[in-house]
């Protein structure tokens, strides 16, 4: 189209004259706020350049640098915090609990280290999970719930790959056929009879028998569990891997053994000190 | 640019009432096609985006399947939206709108045409199934292996020759602004995709390659990309959809030619610095994080030009808005585009940076924007292209496009709203120290706090999906009907 410029009607504006598929353009000029605003951001960043890292080479005035601010803020935390944590290594964990303001600290830096690193299988505030992640919120301990035991828990595992690590194996009656499928029925029944819930009385009296040989070394004659060889108590409520007369045979046929990590290489002293405080604080420390 | 005539009022000017001209056959079969391509992934992208959302607050939703899990859902409903249903979109409305304000036939012709609209098909076939059997190199928006990439470098090309070739070939004495942002989408989409996937295959007949860069220059490659991608795919070609819609619609001239001009310029020269804000913090050096937030805060008001054009267009056609609710669909995307254009450069400021990263504000940012700015202009122009195309009188229901309208806008509203919440609740839970200085969250702590707004966003994605159903069923019915008697000029665009 040839250029005709013409004057809108409703804003008096001038069109540019040009028009495409019907469509014109007025020729109103840039708005002054739009264009003041503009150029303000252009002065601000300026000035930020001056300020701050530009090119490389050009670091700005003020020095910053985000690796600086990073080493300066944690160095600045680590020394805020260090006094707390020098006690904590400093005093025996029994110890620790006597002084308030240090078990405190401790309880609180072990609720965060915690969150972070046990939550995952032991659940929010230690409840366990299902599959052999038991709660910590209870009074029963596999490996024994007094704080020296808790810190050697933590800090070397369950047959984990450290050399201090906590070992011990339950055989695999069923799968290596140490035992028939008809005798592990029948421990299994006695097994229940421990927390009063037998049925079959005869089959409890011909898993005694069985029990006595091949159990009570580790578990007890009462099956009251051994903390020192890790073996758990089977004579309350309290089931690992199920605690019904199926989930028992399957796990006398295969045999259980939970792995959990030594913590000693990935978290400093005065962590795990702090997670065995808060651990046994839970609910049923000894 | 010597005679100024004074004339009292512009008319709303029908292609009738033009000097008759030769006469020209626009290229339109391929058109409409790629309104269907638009309207059929769009529906893909938004029950992608729904499914994904509900199995972010129900995980047993991921259905223990490898092809069913979040990590492959998520890329195929962002490329659904962005690629197939935004590209289609601009593919189509950029080859009917050069054809118009250039009156000239699109270079190459019918065949030109449904290459292009085949081609663009088959890349995203092609993506998606690779995405859904795990195929990918693992870089945002750029997912798709390299026999993917090269496929869509051809179809690009070509797609660049059509487009200069159309513009070369035209009639019109200037190139109207629309396809300014139209080819330098076009342009700079080509050399960002190119280099972003510079990959050696490991081999030809397998799927895996390994990309050129690594580190962190691979990182600042994939961001320069990603950013931009949203600035010319997302930004650049919807703004040229909008130069070309909104003063249909409105029938009333563009605000302002020099505005158009500056802001357009501002735009593409600031735009292709900005992406190191996306890795603030990050092991890129201090100095390219000053550049990426600079440049992002430079972006607010080149950003927003566009804005005011689209918005000041309709000055002496507010009323408009009461009556066609299409333009309503236009006119609230620019204000979405406002309104997203002013919490990027927010969100590139270094402290606020380093609260919304890593968290649900930028997921809500994303979304004012792609279903705000990017789905609402698409809606308005289609339900403007639709009778126009399938020179039909008018659309089948106006009460339905205002359905359409409100409740689609209720969805983005309960949307963004939730992320923000959820978002900045995130981002200070990951923050809070007790009073000793321990975290005082757990990750997991964080994750069931967002639930709830997890549910909210799900809803908001419901009611946008509900919005386009609506919007096909309008459409179906609109197609349905006679056509237009060419004795109703009015009717007939």
């Amino acid at each position: 189209m040839p250029t005709k410029i013409e004057k809108d009607a409703v804003t008096g504006t001038m069109t540019t004259g040009h028009e495409w598929d019907g469509i014109r353009e007025l020729n109103t000029p840039l708005p002054k706020w739009w264009l003041w605003v503009f150029y303000a951001t252009i002065v601000w960043s300026i000035g930020y350049y001056v300020l701050y890292p530009t090119l490389p080479g050009l670091n700005g005035i003020l020095g910053w640098s985000q690796r600086a601010e990073l080493a300066d803020g944690m160095a600045a935390e680590r020394e805020r915090i260090r006094p707390m944590l020098d006690r904590i290594r400093a005093t025996p964990v029994t110890e620790i609990r006597n002084q308030p303001d240090l078990a405190a600290f401790a309880v609180a830096g072990g609720r965060a280290a915690f969150a972070d690193n046990c939550a995952p299988c032991h659940g929010a505030g230690g409840a366990g999970a299902k599959g052999g992640f038991p709660s910590l919120a209870d009074d029963e301990w596999i490996w024994g719930g007094d704080p020296d035991a808790i810190q050697r828990t933590v800090a070397f595992g369950i047959r984990s790959a450290h050399p201090e690590t906590r070992q011990s194996q339950m055989p695999r009656f069923g799968t290596d056929g140490l035992l028939t499928p008809a005798q592990i029925s029948d421990t299994a029944e006695f097994v229940l009879s421990l927390s009063g819930r037998a049925a079959v009385p005869v089959a409890v009296e011909r898993g005694r028998a069985i029990y006595a040989e091949q159990c009570a070394a580790c578990h007890g004659a009462e099956g009251r569990g051994m903390a020192e060889l890790g073996a758990p108590s089977l004579a309350d409520q309290i089931w690992l891997y199920g605690g019904d007369k199926a989930a028992i045979e399957h796990s006398i046929q295969v045999a259980r053994g939970g792995v959990m990590p030594a913590w000693t290489d990935r978290l400093d002293e005065a962590t795990i000190r702090m997670l065995t405080l808060y651990v046994h604080q839970l609910g049923g420390g000894r | 640019m010597s005679a100024i005539t004074a004339m009292d009022g512009v008319a709303g000017p029908a292609p009738q009432d033009l000097p008759a001209r030769a006469a020209f056959r626009p290229v339109e079969d391929v058109v409409r096609a790629f309104v269907v391509a638009t309207m059929f992934w769009g529906v893909a992208a938004f029950a992608a985006g729904v499914f994904i959302a509900l199995q972010l607050a129900f995980p047993i939703l991921n259905l223990d399947l490898e092809w069913t899990t979040f990590g492959r859902l998520r890329p195929l409903h962002t490329s659904a939206a962005i690629f197939a249903f935004g590209g289609n979109a601009l593919l189509g409305t950029s080859i009917h709108v050069v054809q118009r304000t250039c009156r000239a036939r699109l270079f190459g012709g019918d065949l030109m045409g449904w290459f292009l609209f085949w081609g663009y098909q088959l890349f995203i076939v092609l993506a998606a199934t690779g995405y859904l059997m795990g195929i990918t190199q693992s870089k945002e928006y750029a997912e798709p292996e390299w026999y993917v990439d090269l496929w869509l470098t051809i179809v690009w090309v070509a797609y660049l020759l059509a487009y200069l070739g159309t513009i070369m070939r035209r009639e019109e004495p200037h190139i109207y602004v629309a396809n300014w942002f139209y080819l330098a989408f076009i342009v700079t989409i080509a050399m960002l995709h190119i280099v972003n996937n510079l990959a050696v295959p490991v081999s030809f007949t397998g799927t895996k390659s390994y990309i050129l860069f690594s580190g962190v220059q691979d990182a600042m490659v994939q961001w320069w990309y990603g950013h931009n991608a949203v600035g010319f795919f997302l930004t650049a070609g919807f703004l040229g959809m909008m130069y070309y819609f909104i003063p249909k619609q409105a029938d009333r001239p563009v605000y302002s030619y020099r505005l158009s001009i500056v802001h357009f310029w501002s735009l593409i020269f600031l735009y292709i610095w900005a992406g190191p804000h996306h890795l603030h913090y990050t092991a890129l050096p201090d100095w390219a994080q000053t550049l990426g937030m600079t440049f992002s805060i430079m972006l607010w008001m080149p950003s927003w030009g566009g804005m005011i054009n689209g918005l000041m267009t309709l000055s002496g056609a507010w009323d408009k808005l009461r009556t066609d609710p299409a333009l309503r669909f236009s006119v609230t995307a620019v204000a979405f585009y406002g309104m997203s254009t002013f919490e990027g450069p927010v969100m590139s400021i270094k402290p606020v940076n380093a609260l919304s990263h890593y968290t649900d504000w930028t997921i809500g940012h994303v979304h004012s924007g792609a279903l705000g700015w990017v789905a609402f202009i698409v809606f308005g122009a289609v339900y403007y292209l639709v009778p126009v195309l399938w020179k039909r009188p008018q659309l089948y229901s106006t009460r339905l496009v205002s359905w359409h309208f409100w409740i689609a806008t209720l969805g983005i509203v309960l949307y963004i709203t939730a992320m923000w919440v959820s978002g900045i609740m995130q981002g200070l839970m990951w923050r809070a120290y007790d009073e000793l200085g321990f975290l005082q969250y757990a990750f997991v702590e964080t994750v069931a706090a967002m639930h709830p707004f997890y549910l909210i966003r799900a809803l908001g994605g419901v009611c946008f999906l509900v919005g386009s159903f609506i919007m096909i069923y309008n459409l179906w019915m609109t197609v349905r009907q006679p056509v237009a008697v060419a004795a109703q000029p009015a009717a007939a665009e």
